[in-house]
């Protein structure tokens, strides 16, 4: 036989080549960035992009949920898989499996998001002709491919602070990334925010689930908002002159609080800025908006009512913090508390029905109707990575914490804007505003959408013990947090693995 | 001046022996004896010479005979238990028992084990030191796991290669089918072959570290046509159930627990039902079995041949399992050209239909925690078993489901046809017969084709309709190899050289096939993306082997074996695998060579690289950058459209072979007569460039964790195995064969940084999610478990949640988990003994594992309150252990559920009655035989079966006790 006999391909696999041929392979490879967050992986529920995480748990937003509320006051999770417990307590080891996902996520978009940036410049596209409108239009791809690597940055800025940085010039191989320090991470998210604002779709003109200007100046403002934390350096102004961009742009708040969380979201929405889209039958997934509302029921609380009649996981509520910021935990006088169950205290963690159940996610639309969904437990509802409601809180609290070129009286009108719509009426009407005060409204306004521990750290209140909640620090009546975890660790598997990395201080 | 000599060989009863080798020694000269056993060599020079005459199981006599005019010389063989002259097959040719140079055991149909065995390796179950079978459940037909010195890989495989009388198997699973060696008749093979070192297997390269089993399937007779009937029949029985509470014991519980209650505000004792219902009786069944097989084997016309056909009709434990086969094989062995040119040509052929009792046995784990106050039906809409119900007298989505209905409302069939054969020509060159060229071409096609329903009103679907499925898979595995082989003797230097060199094409492709998916109701669910996929590859060899013997004494033998597979990229496709080993017959020197009491002893020393690349984890294509499409449930929604797309895939452009270095001594032994014998070998194995999926630098490909070359893992191990022929008279005799053998493998390092803390999943258990119980981690066995320290109160019962605080740093956290035991056995042993009293012989076949650790996984996922009473609105059923812990809620991690898994298997115990021939002046043969499998087991272990693939005990398809009568029949 010939020697070349034993190259052999595979039957439907391609080449980059082939699949950047066209333009239509371009924006089909911009919608494939966009599907590494809404899924677990390309080929469905079962298989995970993630290597060494099960699949039901490797989704960015799953993760990344898990990662801003477990660990808070807002959430809590009866069920005893491996780092689960741990996030509860908010005493996480480097070991930590959900930590670990959410950067190895994160990062894997972001490596994905710089191939994409490879194959999309001018010379690639000159050498597979693509000329004229076609480039321009690739052009704004590229904007896109960079916002959502910034995105993921922010993730990190976040989350780890230090974590491993790639770009579009490392190529793919075995080369260790280096190390970037938090404040030039800090530096890099905003130089590239800026760098592709010009590049980005007007607000509210690009495709539905698209980002647009609007999405990259509502990250810049909660950057901006949170620039203290991340550099040293107080940013509270940028943040009023993001966050007012973004409310300048033509949004308006959704009549009804509670048809942001229905599965007919996407139509008709006037509020939110940028989602992740997912879809019970065409874009299958254990985590995103699955995973919100299936952990959060069981099935004596008839999980048909949710939209997913064969589901219910019976595993998330809240602690008794967050229905207590409300004026009644039924919902009746603020209409966002959106809570189900008698019994507010923790007092087992394993067991589901302490603590109230948050259900203001269903996959049922605005008319009653419950979407198509290949197993009664994948949801179609899309979740808001950024919404209006968020810009005004950020608006507001940036006033308040002294930043410039903007007013308490305007931060007044957006809080009491919220407060009407969850109010039905001006009853609930506030007159004066603290610092102290967007902390509490940002729950009550944003619980469960993935903020808290980043809230509670900008106001110093996660770690220490200035601030105690149900089974911090693995006690029950809660515990003091030694300050380093206010930062996640590097995960082991990752330190080992580049020996560029420094761990974060204090693990 | 020439004469000749003649005479008579005999056995040692007197009775001639046809068909003895008698050669003149250091010539080519060579007959064999008539049916009377009598042979005649003419036209040899006068003067002296030697005669060599053998025969199969005797003894090789040698005789000087002094050649002027007619001589006569008569022989009388006696018989040799340890038969030093049997020719055995290695590696792309054969060699006699004595001269073998390598590591390497067989196992003839006598020592099979007995009783209802219908997949081939379950044969050799027990008999070969450091070969561990262990079938992966109880289900009929079902595959085993082989591990030949515990295996030299992690994440690549750990089979070895298995080679049916020359042809390779591919490995490539069949689906449909319950295993793909079930789809070989054990009745139709003759021996197995065991090469276990280096030595032995380098000549099989790139597919040899986790050793080489050779199978040589029964050929044609030597005469009249004989006729062979057998009809084996049995009754299996499940031997032991789950111990669970029973539903008295459920109803006190549940009332002691009177106040734990669920939203609805109802209370867990108005859940309580008033049956005692067994779910693993109602699940079970005994199971019936027939077993039969006829062959005619004799020679027409000059040319052996062997017809056989088989039928087997299988029922398995679980109630609707069943497993149905019929084989067919031809062989046929003509010779040519004055025997130059021998042909060997077979054909095989098999058509199994199944029926899968349950997917991926759900419903055994339901049964073991079903709530056994409830019955097994009840009037509802859900095909009238009972199901747990939501208030609203809907389904309740979270409960286990009846494991009754789940196996009754549920139809999976499935057929395989399989079809392999080859045909070997091997040709005496006329003008110098040392020389032989062999041809093997082979085949081995299959074709897997299944449908599962699901109607609409199974609980298990309801919320979707149902489901209608179907999937078909082809494979096409093609072998051509060529080989020349030159063997010679040079008298005046006292040496003999053989010498192999050879070339080999393997060409493996299994073609996967996809199809809609319906509701029960002809729904459309999902449409596949592509109408079928191809995972072929192909494997390029250069081969070759030099043996050379001096003085019959001293043999150094070397192989080499170059593969190129399509695995890797062109510049790493190449591998280069060499052998070399010296043996010492030290039987053979004068100072042992009229010992009465050493028969045989042999000192053996091998080096040799082999390699791996197979496992489902490589892959065919892993090498290639290479974009994948999504599936029609993985697109995304941009504006209205939802969109296809492709992802890049993780790839690792360097992939290359993983080696793996041999070392091993051996010592093979025989003491009188062969009376006793048997081997000792110690080996060290190191495996370097290992095929692991390990993490890597995150950001640097597209997955954090890459299949590439990383890693080291050492193995150690001896091996020891005696034979004994303690009596062995007319009337009577009584055989014993043990063997033993230690093994430790470790994995030295995990990552490209070297790095002692670095561990790799190896193994989740059932209940959370993606929880790690085995880990492989440097310094560590491999699957070592990775667990908390249990803390126990004074009397010795463990305290919930309570664990030790290893580290001492007072936070009991997961830095605390230690690595505790893991399921290799340190030592295994192998027990067999017959014991004949003229036509009657009773035998067994014991084996125990020391050493072994098993997770009860049955124990930490139900036995827990929170599991009985629980928060989703139902009760179940816990296994006995609950008793013991009392736990409230799970406690996976803990030691605690790590339990010593030693233990000591009477795998079968037979009697069997050889009535010989049945009548005067007639062929007709006649033996029965009686058999119990699984007779006993004793182990500390409470748990079902100690004996698990994975070490991880859940829900384990009980291996049955079976009940084997058979008849052999043959004239």
């Amino acid at each position: 036989c010939k020697k070349d006999a034993l190259n052999l391909k595979p039957t439907n696999d391609v080449t980059a080549d082939v699949v950047y041929a066209t333009p239509a392979g371009y924006k089909q490879e911009l919608v494939k960035l966009y599907a590494t967050y809404a899924l677990t992986s390309p080929t469905g529920s079962d298989n995970s992009d993630i290597g060494g995480l099960n699949a039901g748990f490797a989704d960015f937003f799953r993760l990344f949920w898990t990662s801003q509320e477990l660990v808070t006051d807002e959430a809590i999770c009866a069920w005893g898989d491996t780092g689960i417990p741990e996030l509860d307590y908010a005493t996480w080891n480097t070991d930590n499996q959900f930590l670990r996902g959410l950067y190895s996520k994160s990062i894997l978009q972001i490596t994905i998001c710089n191939e994409f940036l490879r194959e999309s410049t001018p010379e690639k596209l000159a050498s597979r002709n693509i000329t004229g409108a076609d480039v321009s239009a690739i052009q704004r791809y590229r904007a896109e491919a960079r916002f959502l690597r910034a995105f993921q940055y922010w993730v990190l800025l976040d989350g780890f602070g230090n974590p491993p940085f790639v770009t579009e010039e490392d190529a793919i191989g075995k080369t260790n990334p280096k190390q970037i320090q938090r404040a030039a991470l800090f530096a890099y998210v905003e130089s590239e925010l800026k760098a592709i604002e010009g590049d980005l779709a007007d607000p509210r003109t690009n495709d539905y689930g698209r980002a647009d200007k609007a999405a990259d100046w509502a990250l810049l403002a909660r950057l901006y908002l949170n620039a203290q934390v991340y550099t040293g350096t107080a940013k509270y102004t940028e943040a009023i002159t993001y966050s007012t961009k973004v409310i300048n742009s033509g949004y308006s708040l959704k009549a009804n609080y509670k048809d942001l969380f229905l599965a007919d979201n996407n139509l008709n929405n006037t509020e939110n800025i940028l989602t992740i889209n997912y879809d019970g039958v065409r874009g299958t997934n254990y985590g995103g908006t699955t995973f919100l509302i299936n952990a959060a029921i069981n099935a004596d609380m008839s999980p048909a009512s949710y939209g997913v009649p064969s589901g219910g996981w019976g595993g998330n509520r809240t602690r008794q913090n967050l229905p207590a910021l409300f004026p009644d935990p039924n919902g009746t006088v603020d209409k966002r508390g959106i809570f189900f169950g008698t019994k507010s205290n923790v007092d087992d963690i394993g067991v589901f029905t302490d603590g109230l159940r948050v259900t203001k996610f269903k996959n049922v639309t605005s008319g009653g109707v419950t979407p198509a969904s290949l197993n009664g437990t994948f949801s179609s509802l899309d979740f808001a990575l950024f919404r209006l409601a968020e810009q005004y809180l950020i608006y507001g609290e940036a006033v308040m914490r002294g930043g410039s070129g903007g007013s308490t009286a305007q931060a007044l009108t957006y809080v009491n804007n919220l407060r009407r719509r969850a109010y039905g009426n001006n009853s609930g009407d506030v007159s004066t505003l603290s610092v102290d005060f967007f902390l509490d409204e940002r729950a009550r306004e944003l619980y469960w959408e993935g903020h808290r521990r980043t809230d509670l750290i900008r106001y110093g209140k996660f770690t220490g013990a200035t601030y105690l909640w149900p089974f911090k620090g693995g006690i029950k009546a809660g515990a003091s947090l030694p300050a380093y975890r206010n930062l996640y660790p590097i995960p082991t598997a990752d330190l080992i693995a580049n020996p560029n990395l420094v761990q974060n201080t204090g693990y | 001046q020439t004469g000749s000599v003649s005479g008579k060989v005999l056995d040692e009863t007197g009775l001639p022996l046809p068909g003895a080798s008698v050669v003149v020694k250091g010539t080519t000269r060579s007959t064999s004896t008539d049916a009377d056993g009598n042979y005649k060599l003419a036209g040899l020079s006068n003067g002296s010479i030697t005669l060599s005459v053998s025969f199969i199981g005797y003894q090789t006599l040698d005789k000087a005979v002094s050649i002027s005019g007619n001589a006569t010389v008569n022989f009388q063989l006696v018989p040799d238990a340890q038969k030093l002259n049997e020719v055995v097959v290695i590696g792309y040719g054969t060699a006699e028992k004595k001269n073998l140079t390598g590591s390497i055991t067989t196992v003839g149909a006598k020592d099979f084990q007995k009783g209802t065995i219908t997949t081939p390796e379950q044969l050799i179950q027990g008999k070969v030191a450091g070969v561990n079978i262990i079938s992966s459940s109880g289900q009929p037909g079902v595959g085993s796991q082989i591990r030949i010195r515990g295996g030299a890989s992690l994440n690549a495989s750990n089979d070895p290669l298995i080679v049916i009388d020359g042809v390779p198997f591919s490995g490539k699973s069949i689906d449909n089918a319950p295993s793909p060696l079930s789809l070989i008749n054990p009745n139709d093979i003759e021996t197995f072959t065991v090469l276990k070192d280096a030595n032995a297997t380098a000549i099989y390269g790139s597919r040899a570290s986790n050793g080489v089993i050779l199978i040589t399937t029964k050929k044609g007779g030597t005469g009249a046509p004989v006729i062979n009937f057998s009809t084996n029949n049995s009754v299996a029985t499940i031997a032991k159930k789950v111990d669970v509470l029973s539903a008295d014991q459920i109803r006190t519980f549940v009332n002691a627990n009177p106040t734990a209650a669920y939203d609805a505000g109802k209370t867990f004792v108005s859940l309580l039902g008033k049956a005692n219902t067994d779910w693993q009786d109602e699940i079970f069944q005994n199971a019936f079995a027939t077993d039969n097989n006829l062959s005619i084997a004799g020679k027409f016309h000059g040319v052996p041949y062997r017809v056989s056909a088989g039928y087997l009709d299988q029922q398995g434990l679980l109630i609707t399992d069943k497993f149905n086969r019929a084989t067919g094989a031809i062989t046929i062995s003509p010779k040519l050209f004055t025997d130059h040119l021998k042909i060997d040509l077979s054909l095989k052929g098999t058509l199994t239909e199944s029926h899968f009792a349950n997917d991926n046995n759900n419903a055994i784990a339901n049964a073991i925690q079903f709530d056994p106050t409830q019955s097994v039906t009840a009037n509802n809409q859900f095909g009238n078993y009972f199901e747990w119900l939501r208030a609203d007298g809907t389904l309740n989505p979270n409960a286990p489901r009846n494991p009754v209905a789940q196996i009754m409302l549920r139809n999976n069939n499935g057929n395989a046809a399989r079809s392999f054969g080859n045909v070997r020509f091997d040709y005496s060159f006329h003008f110098l017969p040392e020389l032989h060229a062999n041809l093997n071409l082979g085949y081995d096609v299959s074709k897997g084709a299944g449908r599962i329903f699901v109607p609409a009103f199974a609980a298990t679907s309801f919320s979707t309709n149902g489901s209608s499925t179907q999937s078909l898979n082809t494979s096409n595995n093609k072998v051509s190899e060529f080989y020349l082989n030159y063997a010679k003797d040079v008298t005046s230097i006292r040496s003999r050289f053989d010498v192999t060199a050879g070339y080999g094409y393997y060409d493996n492709a299994k073609t996967n096939y996809s199809f809609n998916e319906y509701s029960a109701t002809g729904v459309l669910r999902t449409t596949p993306k592509f109408p079928f996929s191809v995972d072929r590859n192909k494997l390029l060899s250069y081969y070759g082997r030099l043996v050379y013997t001096l003085a019959d004494k001293y043999i150094l033998s070397g192989t080499m074996r170059a593969d190129a597979s399509s695995r890797f990229a062109a510049e790493n496709r190449w591998g280069y695998f060499p052998s070399v080993g010296f043996t010492w017959r030290i039987a053979g020197e004068n100072f042992l060579k009229e010992s009465k009491a050493v028969s045989d002893l042999k000192l053996r020393l091998s080096y040799g690289e082999t390699g791996n690349k197979d496992g489902d984890t490589v892959g065919d294509y892993s090498y290639l950058a290479k974009y994948y499409s999504n599936s029609n449930t993985g697109q995304y929604q941009i504006g209205d459209t939802f969109y296809d797309y492709y992802a890049p895939s993780a790839y690792d452009p360097d992939l290359k072979w993983e080696t793996t270095t041999t070392y091993n001594a051996g010592l093979d032994y025989g003491f009188f007569k062969g009376r006793i014998y048997g081997a000792i070998d110690v080996y060290y194995k190191k495996t370097k460039d290992l095929l692991a999926t390990v993490n890597i630098p995150v950001g640097t490909n597209f997955n954090n964790n890459l299949i590439t070359n990383v890693g080291n893992m050492d193995v150690r191990g001896a091996e020891f195995s005696l034979n004994f022929a303690a009596i062995k008279t007319e009337n009577i005799s009584w055989d014993f064969g043990f063997n033993a053998a230690y093994n430790k493998r470790k994995v030295t390092n995990l990552t490209l940084n070297p790095d002692p803390g670095s561990k790799q999943g190896a193994g989740d258990i059932s209940g959370g999610t993606g929880i790690t119980i085995k880990y492989n981690a440097v310094n560590q066995l491999p699957g070592a478990f990775f667990v908390y320290k249990q803390v126990y109160n004074s009397a010795g019962k463990p305290l919930e949640g309570v664990y030790e605080d290893s580290n001492g740093d007072g936070v009991v956290n997961s830095s605390d988990q230690y690595f505790y035991k893991s399921p290799d056995p340190k030592i295994t042993l192998g027990f067999n003994t017959a014991f004949s009293y003229k036509k009657w012989t009773i035998s067994t076949v014991l084996r125990a594992n020391l050493g072994n650790y098993v997770y009860d996984n049955v124990s930490s996922n139900f036995g827990i309150k929170n599991n009985i009473l629980s928060a989703a609105g139902l009760i179940n059923n816990a296994g006995v252990d609950f008793l013991n812990t009392n736990f409230t809620t799970s406690q996976y991690l803990s030691d605690y559920y790590v339990k010593n898994a030693s233990f000591l298997k009477m795998d079968n115990l037979g009697l069997a009655y050889d009535a010989g021939k049945l009548f005067k002046n007639s062929n007709t043969n006649l033996r029965i035989t009686a058999n119990c499998q699984n007779v006993f087991v004793i182990s500390k272990y409470k748990g079902i079966d100690p004996e698990l693939t994975d070490g991880i005990d859940f829900k384990l398809y009980p291996r049955p006790r079976t009940y084997t009568l058979g008849l052999n029949v043959g004239f």
